[in-house]
C-alpha cells in the first residue's frame, strides 16, 4: 500500500474531521467514534507491521516530499561562503528501533481511547485533542527529519497541556503548566542543537546526518557539548533525575487515559530521542560517556524505588515506579551492546504496556472508591476478585517476575550492562529490583488483601467495557514474556546494524 | 543647483503621494462633514482611508527593488524600502479595517482626526524607511511620533489616556534628544547629512583611529535613541503605560507598524552609514559591525529577559502585550548583534509574522475586552464555551507568539536563532531560549483563561465583522508564514536580499 506511513500519521484526522461534524450534545456517539477512531491507526499499523521486513536494518516504507527551500549561505572547506538552495524535506519512514514503538503507540492510543469512556465532561474536545496527540506521536517514531521531528514534538507538548489542564484532577492546571515549562525547555534544547548539527553539516535529514557524522572531523568540543545537549534535552523526557519533578504531577494529575499515553508513549520518546540522537549520532562518543548514562540510570533506579517504597498514595508510587523502570532504559543503554540496547527498547515497550495497565487499573479503583490513598484502600480483592487479580499480575509484570515482559526486559537490560566494563553500577543497581519488589508487593497486597473496609463491600467487579484495555494489555504482556521473539526478531537486524557505528 | 524637477523618476515616490492625496481628502472631507454626522461617527473617513491605502499598495505594487534616488539623493528607493513599506501599509490597512468597528461614544467623537492622524503617521514610516540623508528621516520620524502621541491621548476625557499621552510625550522628547545629539556628531564628524557619503567619510584611511571613539558615541546615541521606537531597553519604559492607555487600535498600530518603521530606520543608519565600515585599526581591518555587536547584544539581551519576566505578573492583557512587544523587539535585536549573512531576511521575516501575529491578537483583544468590559486577562475566560472557532484561532495567534511550529512566530524565530548560531553567538540564542520558555507561560495564560476557567457567560460570543475579519487575516497570514516558510523567504529575499548586500561589502567581516 503506497503512502501508508503518510495514512497511519494521517488517518486520526479522519477522526477529527468527524467529530467536528457532530454536535457537542451527544456525548455517547462523539465517544463511540472516538474511540473507533484511534482503532483505524491501529489497524493501518498491524497492516504496517506485516508488512515490515524484519531482516533489514534499513528505513522501509520511505516516503519523501519537498516541504520547502531554504537560501543559505554554505561555507566551503575553506570556509568561503555560497548561497545555496537547501531543500528541507518531509521524510516519513520506520526501522526495526521504531517500528515496534509505533506499534505500541497505536496499542496504547488506541486502549486510552477505549478507557476514555470516563471522560463525560467536553468529550468533543477531548478526543479532537486527543487523536491530534496521536498525530504528534506517530510522527515523532516514523520522521526522518530533524525539523520534522520537532514539529511533532512540539504538537504532543501542546495537546498534552491541555489534555492534563482540562480533563486532569484538582492541581491539574500546575500539573499542565509544570510540564508545559519543564518540556518546552528541554525541546528548545534540542531545537538548538538541531540548527547547531544543520549549521555544520547543511540538512536536517537524520540518515544523512548519521553518516555525515560518522567520518566527520567535526571540532571534538562541539560533539560533546552536542551529545550533552541532547542528553539534557531528553533526559528531561525520559525523565532523569533531578528534571522529573514535573512528571510526578503529571502522573498525579493527570486523567487515566493520558496518564496510561503518558507514561506509555510520551516518556519513551525520551528514551528513543537518547538512542536515535544520542548514541545514534555520536556513536564513537557514547563509549566514552556511557558510565554517565548509568551513573544516571543507577540514580533514577535506586531514587526513584527508595521514594516509592514510601509514597502513601498509588499514583505517586507509580510515579516514582515509573523513574526508577525509566533507570533501566538508561542502563541499557549505557550498556552500548546487544543486550543492553535490546532489553532497553524491551524495557520501554514492557513498561509502556505494564504502566497503561496499573494505571488503568488504578484509575478503575479510583474510579469506585475516589480514593487512590493507600492507607483507605485494602481488602479490594473480596469486593472485586478479578481487579484485584489483574492489579496483582501488573504488578507482578513491573516487578520483572519471570514469563511476563517486564523479566525478560530487565533481565537483558542488567545482563547487558554487566557484560560491559560497567558492572559495578549493575550490581548495585540489582538492589534496586529487589526495593521494586518490596514497594510493588507492599503495595499491592495492603490494597487489595487484608481486612475490607466496610464501605467497599459493595463494589462492582471489572465491567465489559473495562475488559478490553485489561484483556489486551495482559495479554501483551503475557505475549512477550512467554514469546519474547516477536518483539526481538524484528530489532536483531537494525541493533546489529546499530551496534556496528559504535566505537571508534 | 540646476535641476529639471520634471525629469525626475517621481514615481517612486508614488505611494507617499497617493497617502499624502489621501490624507488632504480626510482632512476635507472632515471639515465639510455637519456636526451631526461627525458625532455619529460615520463610515465615509475609514471607506475613504482603506481606498487610499489600497491605491498606495497598488502603486507599491508596481514598483521594484531596483536602486533609485531622488531629491538630491535623500529619498530612496532599494528593496528593503519597498518591504518596509508594504509592512506599514499593510499593517495601517488591518488597523484601519479594525477601527471600522462600532465604538462607543468617547471614541467616535474624534474620528475624524483619528484616521488622519493614523495615516499621516504611516506617512511618516513610509519615509523614514525611505530616507538617505538624516534630516528626511528625522522629519519621517517626527511626523509618525507625533501623530502617534495625539492618537494615544485621543480619548480626551479618559485618564489612563491622557496619562498614556503625557508619558509618550515626555519621553519621546527625551528620546528624541538624544537621538539628535547623536546625529549631531554624525554630522559634525562627516559633514554632511547624507547617509551614504558618510559611510565614505568613516572609511578614509585614519579616519577612524582618530575619531573612532566619537564615531562609537554618535553610535550609541542613536541607537538608544531609537531603542525608544522599537521599545527595546533602555526607552522602554513608556511601553506598558502608553499600551495600557491608548486606544486598543492605537496599541495595535504602535506594536506593529511604528515598531517596524524604528527599525527600519535602525537598519538605515546602522547599515548605510557604519556598520559596514572597515578600518586599519590594531594591525588589523576591524569592522564596526563587528566592533558595535556587543553593545546591541545588551541591549537585545536585557530586553528579551526584562520584557519576559516583567509580562510574568500582569494581569492587564494590553499591559501584558507591551512587555510582550518589548521581548519581541529584543528577539528582533539578535540578528544584528549575532551580524551573520541572513541578518535583514531575518528581521523582514519576523516583523512579517509579527505584523500578522499581533494583529490578530490584537483584534481579538479589541473585540472581547469591549465586550467584557474589562482589559484583565480574565475577560478570556471561558472563550472556548462561548466561541469555540474564536478560542481556536486566538490559541494558534499566541502558539505563534509564544513560537510554537507551523506558525510564522516559529519560522521567525528558527531563522533567527539559525543566524545566532552561525555567527556563534550562542550565549544570545541560550538567552532566547530561555526567555521564550517563560513566555510560555503567560500566553498559555491566556489559553488556560480560554479553555479551563470558568467565564461569568456562556453566552455565545458574537464579535464586530471587523475583528473576525483582521483575525482572520491575521491566522491566514500566520499560517502561510508556518506551512510555507521557505516561499515567504523567497518573496522577501526577490526584490532584496542580504545577499547582494554583503556583495556591495565584499562580505568579509
Amino acid at each position: 500500500m503506497p503512502y501508508l506511513l503518510t495514512s497511519i500519521l494521517l488517518s486520526p484526522l479522519l477522526g477529527i474531521l468527524i467529530l467536528s461534524f457532530i454536535p457537542k450534545e451527544k456525548g455517547g456517539l462523539l465517544q463511540r467514534i472516538g474511540i473507533l477512531s484511534a482503532l483505524l491507526p491501529l489497524l493501518l499499523t498491524i497492516l504496517l507491521f506485516a508488512g515490515f521486513d524484519i531482516h533489514s536494518a534499513e528505513n522501509q516504507f520511505t516516503e519523501n516530499a519537498e516541504w520547502f527551500t531554504l537560501t543559505y549561505p554554505v561555507a566551503d572547506a575553506g570556509g568561503q561562503l555560497s548561497w545555496q538552495s537547501l531543500p528541507i524535506q518531509y521524510t516519513l519512514a520506520v526501522d526495526g528501533i521504531s517500528m515496534p514503538l509505533l506499534l505500541m503507540t497505536a496499542i496504547v492510543g488506541f486502549l486510552a481511547a477505549a478507557a476514555s469512556y470516563q471522560v463525560r465532561r467536553r468529550v468533543k474536545e477531548y478526543f479532537l485533542l486527543f487523536l491530534a496527540l496521536e498525530i504528534g506521536m506517530f510522527g515523532v517514531f516514523m520522521a526522518q527529519n530533524l525539523l520534522l521531528f520537532f514539529i511533532f514534538f512540539e504538537v504532543t507538548l501542546v495537546t498534552t497541556f491541555l489534555l492534563v489542564g482540562i480533563w486532569g484532577f484538582t492541581n491539574r492546571e500546575k500539573a499542565a503548566n509544570s510540564f508545559l515549562l519543564y518540556n518546552g525547555l528541554g525541546s528548545l534544547i534540542m531545537l538548538v542543537a538541531f540548527l547547531l548539527l544543520f549549521n555544520q553539516l547543511y540538512t536536517f535529514d537524520m540518515p544523512t546526518i548519521r553518516d555525515h557524522l560518522a567520518g566527520t572531523t567535526m571540532n571534538e568540543g562541539l560533539r560533546a557539548g552536542l551529545f550533552f545537549a541532547i542528553l539534557v534535552a531528553f533526559g528531561i523526557k525520559l525523565p532523569i533525575f533531578p528534571f522529573h519533578s514535573w512528571m510526578l504531577k503529571v502522573h498525579v494529575e493527570a486523567p487515566v487515559p493520558i496518564v496510561m499515553i503518558h507514561s506509555g508513549v510520551l516518556l519513551k520518546m525520551g528514551a528513543y530521542g537518547l538512542l536515535r540522537f544520542g548514541i545514534g549520532f555520536f556513536p564513537d562518543l557514547a563509549p566514552r560517556f556511557a558510565w554517565v548514562l548509568a551513573l544516571l540510570g543507577l540514580v533514577n533506579i535506586l531514587y526513584g524505588a527508595i521514594i516509592a517504597f514510601v509514597q502513601r498514595d498509588l499514583k505517586r508510587m507509580m510515579a516514582f515506579s515509573s523513574i526508577s523502570h525509566m533507570g533501566v532504559v538508561l542502563f541499557g543503554l549505557a550498556a552500548l551492546n546487544a543486550e543492553g540496547i535490546q532489553g532497553s527498547i524491551f524495557q520501554m515497550i514492557s513498561h509502556g504496556f505494564i504502566s497503561a495497565l496499573l494505571f488503568f487499573m488504578i484509575g478503575v479503583i479510583y474510579e469506585r472508591t475516589g480514593t487512590s490513598n493507600i492507607d483507605e484502600l485494602g481488602g479490594l480483592a473480596r469486593s472485586m476478585p478479578f481487579a484485584g487479580g489483574v492489579f496483582l499480575t501488573a504488578a507482578m509484570a513491573s516487578l520483572g517476575l519471570p514469563l511476563l515482559s517486564g523479566f525478560i526486559s530487565e533481565f537483558q537490560a542488567f545482563l547487558g550492562l554487566f557484560l560491559s566494563d560497567l558492572k559495578a553500577y549493575a550490581a548495585v543497581g540489582t538492589l534496586g529490583l529487589i526495593l521494586t519488589a518490596a514497594y510493588m508487593l507492599r503495595t499491592v497486597l495492603r490494597t487489595t488483601f487484608g481486612p475490607i473496609p466496610e464501605r467497599w463491600k459493595g463494589l462492582n467487579d471489572v465491567e465489559t467495557k473495562e475488559l478490553i484495555p485489561i484483556a489486551a494489555l495482559l495479554a501483551l504482556i503475557l505475549l512477550i514474556g512467554i514469546y519474547p521473539a516477536a518483539l526481538s526478531d524484528p530489532l536483531q537486524a537494525t541493533i546489529t546494524d546499530f551496534l556496528g557505528r559504535i566505537g571508534g | 543647483m540646476n535641476m529639471d524637477f520634471t525629469q525626475l523618476p517621481w514615481s517612486i515616490m508614488m505611494p507617499e503621494i497617493i497617502l499624502l492625496g489621501t490624507i488632504l481628502i480626510l482632512l476635507l472631507a472632515e471639515l465639510t462633514r455637519y456636526r451631526g454626522e461627525r458625532e455619529k461617527g460615520d463610515v465615509l473617513l475609514p471607506i475613504l482611508s482603506l481606498l487610499g491605502l489600497m491605491i498606495a499598495m497598488f502603486s507599491l505594487w508596481t514598483l521594484t527593488g531596483k536602486v533609485d534616488q531622488i531629491l538630491n539623493d535623500s529619498f530612496r528607493l532599494d528593496g528593503f524600502a519597498l518591504l518596509f513599506k508594504w509592512i506599514i501599509l499593510g499593517g495601517t490597512f488591518l488597523v484601519v479595517l479594525l477601527s471600522m468597528q462600532d465604538g462607543n461614544g468617547e471614541d467616535a467623537k474624534s474620528r475624524g482626526e483619528y484616521y488622519i492622524l493614523l495615516l499621516t503617521a504611516a506617512l511618516g514610516g513610509m519615509f523614514m524607511a525611505s530616507s538617505g540623508d538624516l534630516i528626511t528621516l528625522f522629519v519621517g520620524l517626527e511626523l509618525l511620533s507625533v501623530s502617534s502621541y495625539i492618537m494615544v491621548g485621543l480619548r480626551k476625557r479618559n485618564i489612563q489616556s491622557n496619562e498614556a499621552s503625557f508619558k509618550y510625550v515626555v519621553n519621546g522628547g527625551i528620546a528624541t534628544a538624544t537621538f539628535l545629539f547623536g546625529a549631531s556628531y554624525l554630522y559634525g564628524l562627516s559633514g554632511t547629512t547624507n547617509l551614504f557619503q558618510m559611510a565614505q567619510q568613516f572609511a578614509q584611511p585614519g579616519f577612524m583611529n582618530s575619531f573612532g571613539t566619537l564615531v562609537y558615541a554618535a553610535f550609541f546615541f542613536v541607537v538608544v535613541g531609537l531603542s525608544f521606537k522599537i521599545s527595546t531597553v533602555p526607552f522602554h519604559m513608556w511601553a506598558p503605560d502608553v499600551y495600557q492607555g491608548a486606544p486598543t487600535t492605537v496599541t495595535a498600530f504602535l506594536s506593529v507598524v511604528s515598531k517596524a518603521a524604528g527599525f527600519a530606520m535602525l537598519i538605515r543608519i546602522f547599515f548605510t552609514s557604519f556598520a559596514w565600515v572597515s578600518y586599519q585599526g590594531g594591525g588589523t581591518t576591524r569592522v564596526i559591525l563587528h566592533d558595535a555587536a556587543i553593545y546591541l547584544a545588551i541591549l537585545s539581551a536585557l530586553s528579551m529577559i526584562l520584557g519576559n519576566i516583567m509580562a510574568l505578573r500582569q494581569i492587564n492583557v494590553k499591559r501584558m502585550m507591551a512587555y510582550s512587544a518589548i521581548a519581541h523587539a529584543g528577539y528582533i535585536l539578535v540578528p544584528f548583534a549575532a551580524y551573520n549573512n541572513l541578518m535583514i531576511d531575518q528581521v523582514i521575516f519576523y516583523l512579517f509574522a509579527y505584523l500578522f501575529t499581533n494583529l490578530g491578537v490584537f483584534a481579538l483583544i479589541d473585540g472581547v475586552t469591549r465586550e467584557r468590559g474589562t482589559e484583565e486577562i480574565r475577560a478570556f475566560a471561558g472563550l472556548y464555551h462561548r466561541s469555540p472557532f474564536t478560542a481556536l484561532a486566538m490559541t494558534i495567534l499566541l502558539l505563534s507568539l509564544a513560537g510554537f511550529p507551523i506558525t510564522a512566530g516559529f519560522s521567525g524565530k528558527l531563522y533567527i536563532l539559525l543566524g545566532a548560531i552561525q555567527n556563534g553567538n550562542l550565549w544570545l540564542a541560550s538567552i532566547l531560549i530561555v526567555t521564550s520558555v517563560i513566555a510560555y507561560y503567560y500566553y498559555f495564560g491566556i489559553i488556560r483563561q480560554m479553555y479551563m476557567r470558568p467565564g461569568q457567560t456562556e453566552a455565545p460570543l458574537r464579535l464586530p465583522t471587523a475583528v473576525l475579519a483582521v483575525m482572520t487575516i491575521g491566522l491566514i497570514g500566520t499560517l502561510i508564514g508556518g506551512f510555507f516558510p521557505g516561499q515567504v523567504l523567497q518573496w522577501i529575499q526577490d526584490p532584496f536580499s542580504s545577499n547582494s548586500l554583503f556583495q556591495i561589502f565584499d562580505g568579509k567581516f
